[in-house]
């Protein structure tokens, strides 16, 4: 039997040229800031780049990505913020968009409380917590020392560091509250009437009703988060930055992820070896580290909202 | 589909001409490649117009740069000189990598030295070193290692630092100022005043590597240790005398206690402020640039104060006068248009007494070659002459220059972070776990 291949009739192709010029904007614009840019990563991770010069060398930046010590310990960090600062964000922000919608006056005044915090730029915000969580200088250790406490070094005890930058995250959890209370008020109120005379209480309501009918934007609320939480950077390099006391000045070194690599992120480990040591090729391989570890959690949560879409 | 194989082509040339284009440019004639001029070279070299980045910021820094600039103008009157302040190293590298180089890059850091020669980002200064029959023995040989790398001379030395003690006088209540690690810790403890909840008021000298100016490079020299072995690698699991000096700096931190230490260390005002704690009287002593002096003289007026060299470990007493040493580099960058003004730039600038001079009188930094330091127009006051002393010292050290320098300097630091915490029960195989990370980084940087 011989196989036939039949040409395309004229008009299919005209329709796939005129396809093509339409959608040659999106193709433009996905070549150069998504397609290149990945491989020039992938191409980059094969060499030894120091910005000046290129030299091929196989697989040693691959090598030396399992005898790197601080990739380990940036990797236990991120998991840390996306396994206890996401869900401690999320929880935090339902929790106050219950209470605020449950209030009889003055809600619009706690609202506006509540998300002021979200409008500070994100550098002043970390360098005012830090100063405020001072061990020697900041008001928080001394009011804590009026009632006979001695507060820790909140940013300078690698036990603390993590946990005061989740502190920051839930001082900055407005904008996640607001979205919070949209769904909620979107609960229809006869909802609630059926399950109250069906005998549920509150508890029962909120798991039977509320989480189910909210369900979407929590599983929105946690893919952002963990995606965020995943490229996590700049609050913890200024925190870790201003809390050492050392000056970025030329010839000062310094270690990122002070105290003890403990707020070293990915991210920041990646910036660190490209834009600090130069050494762009293991920099790229980071890149990809990173890239690949993003796109896993992303498709599983994906996955997850479709479901819980589904189930809704 | 049939527009999809077209779009992954599309996208894969895009992406191959514009990986084409990341490798850099180089946009002007390389050094040394134009015939010397003939005849009196002033006024032989081409009319120009040549782009000086520099690191320099504050309005007196500045005027100092200018005012040695005029004196270059004076001799080469053809070359205009337009001079950018406050550039950092990051700056440079994007500029050699876009073929957007200056004439002529100043960099406040040695840490760079040797990727920028090894790569050739910066031109080797040699042939026209040659050319010109310049003498470099009229540097210290500490400042023409800091400059070079790999037999490249890729530039030169504009101003250097040296590092020393500095002590406030009222607080020394007639103390001399210690000459050996001994010392040091006998007067810390003397001069320390804590509160009735042990608190530190007032601190000795503070011993951690995370205080300031006190990086590994910086006390190193206190000890006479190394930092590479003649391969490149590393040196500090080897050398006995980082242990000597982490035994003895972790003693220090212990008998203050690291909490009260890290407290007390966090309380202090900014390092480049008026708010600096030896301005206020909360730390005795501290180890220091030269540039400081400038710094009290702008910000603590009233201060008494005294300079002397670093104290050195009690069974090398032959190391006393001498010290850290690094400074600011000047060289010609890769793609630079006009390299023979540059060159002539960087010649005036780095060999000229009178403009070395008349920088380091401005900016209070030590001048590099010997004629500047013994000129009489030198203002050298007793504060600033141990510095002088230091910087002339033959047994003077510096940061040898490495590929991975700021990568070593980092992984040393942080290990030293935790050495005095407590975190590090083994110092043995803490230093050999440097060594290894150092190495390894080393191997993938090619050596």
């Amino acid at each position: 039997m011989t196989a036939v291949h039949a040409a395309p009739p004229r008009r299919w192709r005209g329709e796939g040229l005129r396809a093509l010029v339409w959608l040659s904007p999106w193709i433009a614009g996905v070549s150069i800031f998504f397609v290149y840019p990945l491989l020039s990563t992938v191409y980059f991770s094969f060499h030894r780049y120091d910005m000046y010069t290129l030299e091929f060398i196989g697989l040693d930046n691959y090598r030396y990505l399992l005898q790197d010590a601080r990739v380990a310990t940036s990797a236990r960090n991120t998991l840390w913020l996306v396994a206890v600062m996401v869900p401690a964000t999320v929880l935090f922000s339902l929790a106050l968009a219950q209470l605020v919608i449950r209030l009889k006056a003055g809600v619009g005044l706690l609202r506006t409380i509540f998300y002021l915090p979200s409008l500070v730029p994100m550098t002043a915000g970390t360098i005012t917590f830090v100063f405020l969580l001072n061990p020697g200088t900041g008001p928080v250790n001394q009011v804590l020392a009026w009632f006979g406490i001695e507060g820790p070094d909140w940013f300078g005890d690698p036990a603390w560091s993590k946990p005061s930058l989740t502190m920051l995250s839930l001082w900055g959890c407005g904008q996640l509250t607001v979205i919070f209370m949209a769904a909620l008020l979107d609960v229809p109120r006869h909802l609630y009437e059926a399950a109250a005379i069906d005998g549920a209480g509150p508890w029962r309501q909120f798991r039977s009703v509320t989480l189910p009918m909210i369900a979407p934007v929590l599983l929105f609320a946690l893919v952002t988060n963990v995606i965020y939480a995943l490229q996590y950077f700049s609050q913890a390099m200024i925190a870790s930055r201003v809390a050492s006391g050392v000056t970025d000045s030329a010839g000062s070194s310094f270690s990122p992820g002070y105290p003890d690599e403990s707020l070293l992120t990915l991210p920041q480990w990646l910036f660190h070896v490209g834009f600090r040591d130069y050494s762009m090729g293991y920099a790229c391989v980071l890149a990809l580290l990173l890239f690949g570890t993003s796109m896993i959690f992303t498709l599983i949560l994906l996955r997850q909202f479709r479901r819980a879409e589904e189930v809704s | 589909m049939r527009f999809v194989p077209l779009a992954v082509a599309a996208a894969l040339l895009s992406s191959a001409a514009l990986t084409a284009c990341t490798a850099g440019k180089e946009a002007g004639p390389s050094l040394g490649a134009q015939p010397k001029p003939s005849g009196s070279a002033s006024q032989a070299v081409p009319a120009a117009t040549i782009e000086l980045w520099h690191g320099f910021s504050t309005d007196a820094e500045v005027k100092a740069f200018e005012d040695a600039i005029a004196g270059f103008n004076k001799k080469f009157p053809q070359i205009t000189v337009k001079a950018t302040k406050g550039v950092q190293d990051d700056q440079i590298t994007q500029a050699i990598r876009g073929g957007k180089a200056p004439d002529v890059a100043a960099s406040f850091t040695t840490d760079n030295v040797a990727q920028w020669c090894k790569s050739g980002a910066f031109q080797d200064l040699t042939p026209v070193i040659r050319q010109d029959g310049i003498d470099l023995t009229v540097l210290p040989a500490v400042a023409r290692s800091y400059t070079a790398f790999d037999g490249k001379q890729c530039t030169l030395p504009l101003l250097a630092d040296a590092y020393g003690l500095y002590y406030n006088k009222a607080l020394m209540k007639g103390d001399e100022p210690p000459k050996t690690l001994s010392e040091l810790t006998e007067l810390t403890k003397k001069l320390t005043v804590r509160d009735a909840n042990g608190d530190i008021k007032v601190a000795g000298f503070i011993p951690s590597v995370q205080y300031y100016e006190n990086s590994p490079s910086h006390i190193g020299p206190m000890v006479g240790a190394k930092w590479y072995n003649d391969d490149g690698t590393s040196a500090i699991g080897s050398d006995p005398a980082w242990k000597q000096l982490l035994t003895w700096q972790k003693e220090l931190v212990d008998w203050y206690g690291y909490d009260k230490l890290e407290k007390f260390r966090k309380s202090l005002g900014d390092e480049w402020s008026a708010e600096h704690p030896f301005y206020k009287g909360k730390v005795a002593m501290i180890l220091d640039g030269e540039w400081r002096n400038a710094m009290l003289a702008n910000d603590a007026k009233d201060l008494d104060y005294g300079t002397a060299p670093l104290p050195v470990a009690d069974d090398k007493p032959g190391l006393y006068g001498s010290g850290f040493t690094a400074g600011t580099v000047i060289g010609v960058p890769k793609g630079a248009k006009n390299p023979q003004q540059a060159w002539e730039l960087i010649k005036h600038l780095t060999t000229d007494t009178g403009s070395l001079v008349t920088l380091s009188n401005a900016l209070r930094n030590v001048p590099t070659t010997k004629a500047s330091m013994d000129s009489p127009d030198l203002a050298k006051d007793a504060n600033f002459k141990t510095f002088l002393d230091i910087f002339a010292h033959p047994k003077t050290s510096t940061l040898p220059a490495s590929v991975n320098s700021v990568f070593n300097q980092e992984v040393f630091a942080s290990f030293i972070t935790k050495w005095e915490k407590g975190s590090v029960p083994d110092l043995d195989a803490g230093l050999k776990d440097v060594d290894k990370q150092i190495n390894d980084k080393l191997k993938l940087s090619g050596g």
